[in-house]
């Protein structure tokens, strides 16, 4: 039995847990995508108050929001084939990840929003601009630059609750970690690596984030 | 046939909450003339202005704008409140100039000019870009045609507010006390620039402003606001120097004692 750190079996784990380390990013990247657009149009209909629609998106974002990532993740992987649809790990997770994150998205963007001066929407008004003008062309470009950091910091919760998605079967690094330290018996190396590896992609990605905040506050 | 005026105000009420504005005010401005208000702070200046473009609607009468009703529109056969689509067509006539200027920051300069025609008008950009060229050089502005507006001074911004208005080739115009927020160097370019489109143009103008000198020479007629009412009418070389009614006698002693 060697030492509590055995660097021959670290390098030998590390080629899986760095595939696992692309399934845990890139379900980050399509659900912040996802969690973007949703949150952009649950946004723009609950502030431009469409009739029905809107009561129905505040009810959906209230429920969405008080209930827990890891039921919403269950309910789209397990439930909805009951319905016909089925769908693999990564795509029930993306769409878990993406609802879930929509709503605390359409807050960030709410708070854009009202961010941009009441005289914009006036001017934009006694322009005539059709709607969709005066939310692509005038609100959102002001909007939108304001609030990245606030998404930047959703992306990177977003990423450190990707292993959740280990309870629908994602094989992301944690999972791949867990496997391995399984079959060996040997827990510390592969963990410790996958925590590391989590720390060398939030990290980088935390210091931009303040970048950007540092710079919109400034701007 | 007599020509119908290019504004009319038929009884129009407006109340925010608890507060009443205007209640049955009527009022009619003629095709091409060019009307002062004025009148105390809270007197129902900008409540008109908001109305006629649109901003704020009527709680009872109708305002016409050019013959078309802009309050209300015909369904079935009945006369319904105007829906957002049939605003925003009457809408189309009417340009407004706000004290905040109101550029869109996100645009150029040029961006801010040709928004509206190409969007709204259906113009050509290279046709909106020509137009947008020609009322830069009315309002002096050739050379800050690509620049943010954010760059510009209040007063520069407030010429480039005046071009974006006329690019719509509106029939009325609307003005809102537009010099206010400017630095008082920079009033003097901007009332110019006015005088300038009055002389130049046969748009219909309304225009709040406290500039009784102004006010002189740019309006063939001025209204005296207070409390939501007009209480004196007339012509400015009457109405500004030998004022009938007390209250507009005491708004205009204090407007120049204020300066
Ligand atoms: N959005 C609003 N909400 C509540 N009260 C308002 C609003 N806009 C204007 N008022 C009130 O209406 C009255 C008339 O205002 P306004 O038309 O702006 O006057 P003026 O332009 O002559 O100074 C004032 O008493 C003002 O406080
Ligand atoms: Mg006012």
């Amino acid at each position: 039995m060697t030492g509590i750190w055995d660097w021959g079996y670290a390098v030998e784990v590390l080629p899986a847990l760095l595939r696992g380390l692309q399934v845990t990013v890139l379900a980050t990247l399509l659900g912040s995508v996802l969690a973007f657009a949703l949150g952009l149009v649950l946004a723009i209909v609950l502030r431009a108050r469409v009739p029905v629609l809107h009561r129905v998106v505040r009810a959906f974002v209230e429920f969405w929001r008080s209930t827990p990532l890891l039921v919403q993740a269950y309910v789209i992987y397990q439930v909805l084939p009951d319905v016909g649809i089925t769908l693999g790990s990564l795509a029930a997770g993306v769409i878990a990840l993406g609802l879930h994150y929509a709503c605390y998205t359409s807050e960030v963007y709410r708070a854009g929003i009202e961010a941009v001066p009441v005289g914009q929407w006036e001017a934009a008004a006694a322009l005539s601009l059709p709607r969709s003008r005066v939310w692509f062309g005038v609100i959102l470009p002001q909007a939108v630059p304001r609030v990245l950091p606030a998404l930047g910091n959703y992306v990177i919760s977003m990423f450190k609750e990707v292993p959740l998605l280990l309870a629908i079967g994602l094989v992301e690094v944690v999972t791949v970690a867990r496997q391995l330290s399984a079959d060996s018996f040997r827990p510390v190396e592969p963990l410790t690596l996958a925590g590391l590896l989590f720390l060398l992609v939030s990290l980088p990605a935390s210091i931009l984030v303040r970048r950007m905040e540092r710079r919109a506050g400034a701007g | 046939m007599p020509v119908e005026p290019m504004v009319v105000l038929d009884g129009v009420h407006k109340r925010y909450g608890d507060t009443a504005v205007l209640s049955g005010l009527d009022l009619r401005v003629e095709r091409g003339e060019h009307v002062t208000l004025i009148g105390p702070s809270g007197s129902g200046k900008t409540t008109i202005l908001r109305l006629l473009m649109g901003l704020e609607a009527v709680d009872a009468g109708t305002i016409h704008v050019g013959g078309r009703c802009l309050t209300h529109m015909r369904r079935r056969g009945a006369v319904v409140p105007a829906d957002e689509k049939h605003a925003r067509a009457v809408r189309r006539t009417i340009g407004m100039v706000f004290q905040q200027f109101n550029l869109f920051p996100n645009m150029t300069v040029l961006g801010n000019l040709i928004e509206a025609p190409v969007r709204v008008l259906g113009m050509s950009e290279a046709e909106a870009t020509r137009r947008a060229a020609e009322l830069l050089e009315l309002v002096g502005l050739t050379d800050k045609t690509h620049e943010r507006p954010t760059r510009l001074s209040g007063g520069q911004q407030q010429r480039v507010a005046i071009a974006r208005a006329l690019a719509m080739r509106p029939e009325v115009l609307l003005l809102d006390e537009v010099t206010s927020a400017l630095d008082p160097e920079l009033v003097a370019g901007v009332l110019r620039l006015l005088r300038l489109i009055g002389e130049s143009s046969d748009i219909t103008i309304l225009c709040v402003t406290h500039e009784i000198g102004f006010a002189r020479d740019f309006a063939d007629r001025v209204l005296m606001f207070d409390g939501g009412s007009i209480v004196e009418d007339g012509p400015p070389e009457r109405l500004l120097v030998e004022p009938r009614v007390p209250r507009t006698k005491e708004f205009l002693a204090a407007v120049l004692e204020g300066r």
